[in-house]
């Protein structure tokens, strides 16, 4: 057992073990695998999975905090923003004769910046929810992105950079490995540190965790940090990608990270769900609309299969809790 | 008990909503899977080829008549069309598309562009795994693309909205131009090749005050419309080249009661434009038929495929119903012609506010 909820001293038992909703995202996924190959046959081979993943998983980056700060009970809605910011900065600076290099770490660092101000905005202001500040910032940053460039694009960038976006170490694309490496980190942190289980914690009650000394502020805004940084690593992938970046740049990036998130088993109220649920579910969704698109499903029935999905994995735990009340 | 019956319910649930999808697509695949067998073999001359289309955005009618034209054309050549578009308008979803057709090993791929630069990488990719790569509508850029499909002949466009405006005013008084956003590649050119079609003498009466911007947003397109009139109380005429800026324009003028004072004309959909040119608040207006610029991207790319034309200058094929085409220059890239622009009036406009 892990840090799922607090009381993780009940005996373990198989039937819990298996009735959980990340099995059933596993049984989901293999679904979808099976249902892909069997509707395309391009679908089921090496190479289309390999480089379908390169498409999917930028946003991907941004999953991995915002399921820390989902736990905490609060949400991040400026993340898309804060992309698009640290993007048009970088290619800006480039412009002016900054190296490529110092750019990717300027980059890095406005990320941050931009989720240190939602945390230290959210702790500061209590009476505001975390929905109205990030909105407030969501605009802010984006209106700061146009102001930087206005309406143009600027793109020619050097040509080791798109390595970030498009290129193999052995076989297998970067971005995945990078993915796989903050995978490991975050599911560290989370289920296998204090920091991890204060999460928990403030998710759970989180004015039981500052009477109890848990620093709820400062892990509040370190998390929301956390967010901006993994923001701004979606900024290099993407624009690496796009060889080009704008304004307008990852715009709706919000809501299929939050989507992910959600379907991944997280509690929208805070203090429930595993890093695991929400890896799945971002390949979930990844291969789904791969798969969908092999055989040119209009993208509109994209939206509503996961529109279900996620009507679906918010209904199983209240099925479950609902059982459970029950002796 | 109760815990067995809801695992059974939540799997049930899953299988059906996914077996729904499933056969949602059913027809999509069926014919996808067949001439798959074919096109595992490309040598072979008789193969089904695929060819795509994928346009900016889902739900805007003007980019479903012109993948209507382009399956049209498709369909007439034998082959098999796909059409795509991403329900935002961005690159990133293009992006994802042009992977997805890579996989599907397509022969061509047909693109009205979000972004002329980001589509780069995913583009070349394609040219490099054989596909023939073409942009149409909005282009991509030179490096992108073996040739472009353009609507009409920029310099015609630019020109023909100026004469339409001088004669509607009487030669005579300030004019201004209400665009779609700064960096819109076409109508900036548009707007040069207005600018020096007024160089003429004949027109040294009339004189254009300002270029403003709507960026193709209704509201954003009023209150500049508005704007505009606040500041230049003597303004004689409109010429807004973006769909969205003449409909705003349109409905400024109406609701003011301008018509007649203030003349409007530039580039719209007929259908939208329709309640005002039988107002008489634009007397008439321009735009090619979306139809024809994707039947003759059908055409470019079954020509590109069968290896009629490479995409170089010079290169002259048949289109169908559209007779000879030939390749000219553009830029450091090439383009193909649709035609002079079409002017609608009171007289037509009937007819095509069903059409587009």
């Amino acid at each position: 057992m892990d840090a799922r909820t607090l009381q993780h001293n009940k005996p373990f038992s198989v039937k819990q073990f298996f009735f959980q909703w990340e099995w059933l995202l596993v049984v989901i996924l293999i679904i979808v695998n099976v249902m892909n190959t069997n509707l395309s046959p391009y679908y089921w081979n090496f190479e289309s999975i390999r480089d379908a993943t390169m498409s999917f998983l930028d946003k991907a980056f941004i999953v991995l905090p915002m399921v820390l700060v989902m736990i905490l009970g609060d949400i991040d809605i400026s993340v898309a923003s804060t992309v698009a910011l640290s993007s048009v900065i970088m290619a800006d600076l480039y412009h002016r004769g900054v190296p490529m290099e110092l750019a990717i770490v300027i980059c890095l660092i406005v990320g941050t910046v931009c989720g240190l101000v939602n945390g230290l905005l959210i702790v500061k202001f209590k009476e505001l929810s975390s929905v109205i500040v990030t909105l407030a910032t969501m605009i802010i940053y984006r209106g700061i992105a146009y102001m930087i460039l206005e309406d143009q694009a600027k793109g020619q960038f050097p040509e080791w950079f798109s390595f970030f976006g498009w290129e193999y170490v052995g076989g297998v694309p970067f971005i995945l490995i990078a993915f796989a490496f903050f995978a490991v980190i975050y599911s560290l942190l989370l289920h296998k540190t204090t920091f991890g289980r204060r999460i928990y914690a403030i998710g759970n009650n989180s004015t039981a965790s500052r009477f109890s000394g848990v620093q709820v502020d400062k892990i509040k805004v370190i998390v929301f940090a956390l967010a901006g940084l993994m923001a701004a690593v979606t900024a290099v992938f993407l624009t690496s990608r796009m060889g080009s970046t704008r304004p307008n740049v990852a715009t709706g990036y919000e809501l299929d990270v939050i989507a992910m998130v959600v379907l991944g088993g997280i509690s929208t109220a805070g203090g429930k769900g595993r890093m695991i649920g929400a890896i799945l579910a971002v390949f979930l969704i990844g291969l789904l609309s791969y798969g969908l698109g092999l055989v040119n499903v209009p993208a509109q029935m994209l939206l509503i299969i996961v529109g279900l999905l996620l009507i679906f994995a918010v209904m199983i735990p209240k099925l479950n809790r609902a059982k459970l009340r029950k002796p | 008990m109760k815990k067995l019956l809801s695992t059974c319910l939540t799997a049930v649930l899953t299988l059906s909503m996914l077996a729904g999808c499933g056969s949602n697509n059913g027809a999509a695949p069926a014919s996808g899977s067949k001439p798959a067998d074919s096109t595992a073999k490309p040598a072979d001359s008789g193969a089904k080829s695929k060819h795509a289309i994928i346009f900016k955005n889902t739900g805007n009618p003007y980019g479903e008549k012109q993948m209507e034209g382009f399956k049209n054309a498709i369909t007439e050549l034998g082959g098999e069309a796909i059409l795509k578009a991403p329900d935002q308008p961005t690159a990133e979803a293009q992006i994802k598309m042009i992977e997805e057709l890579i996989s599907q090993k397509v022969s061509s791929i047909a693109i009205a562009a979000n972004d002329p630069d980001a589509l780069q990488p995913a583009l070349k990719k394609a040219m490099n795994a054989g596909i023939k790569v073409l942009s149409l509508d909005s282009a991509v850029n030179a490096q992108s693309r073996l040739v472009h499909v353009n609507q009409a002949d920029p310099e015609r466009i630019g020109r023909v909205q100026v004469q339409a405006i001088s004669e509607m005013i009487g030669g005579k008084g300030e004019i201004v131009v209400l665009s779609a956003t700064s960096q819109a590649t076409n109508q900036n050119t548009w707007i040069e090749w207005m600018k020096k079609e007024l160089t003429d003498p004949k027109y040294k009466d009339i004189k254009l005050v300002k270029v403003a911007y709507g960026d193709d947003l209704r509201d954003k397109s009023v209150s500049e419309a508005e704007a505009l009139l606040k500041s230049y109380p003597d303004l004689k005429g409109i010429i807004a080249p973006t769909t969205v800026g003449i409909a705003a324009a349109g409905k400024v003028l109406t609701d003011k009661g301008l018509k007649g004072k203030v003349q409007l004309t530039g580039l719209g959909l007929p259908s939208e434009m329709a309640q005002y040119i039988e107002s008489g608040v634009s007397q008439w207006m321009y735009l090619w038929n979306p139809v024809d610029v994707g039947y003759l991207a059908g055409y470019t790319a079954d020509a590109l495929v069968k290896g009629t034309i490479t995409g170089k200058v010079g290169d002259k094929f048949k289109a169908g119903r559209l007779g000879d085409k030939q390749i000219i220059a553009d830029g450091s890239g090439t383009q193909i012609m649709l035609g002079d622009p079409f002017k609608f009036d009171a007289k037509n406009i009937g007819e095509w506010k069903k059409v587009y």
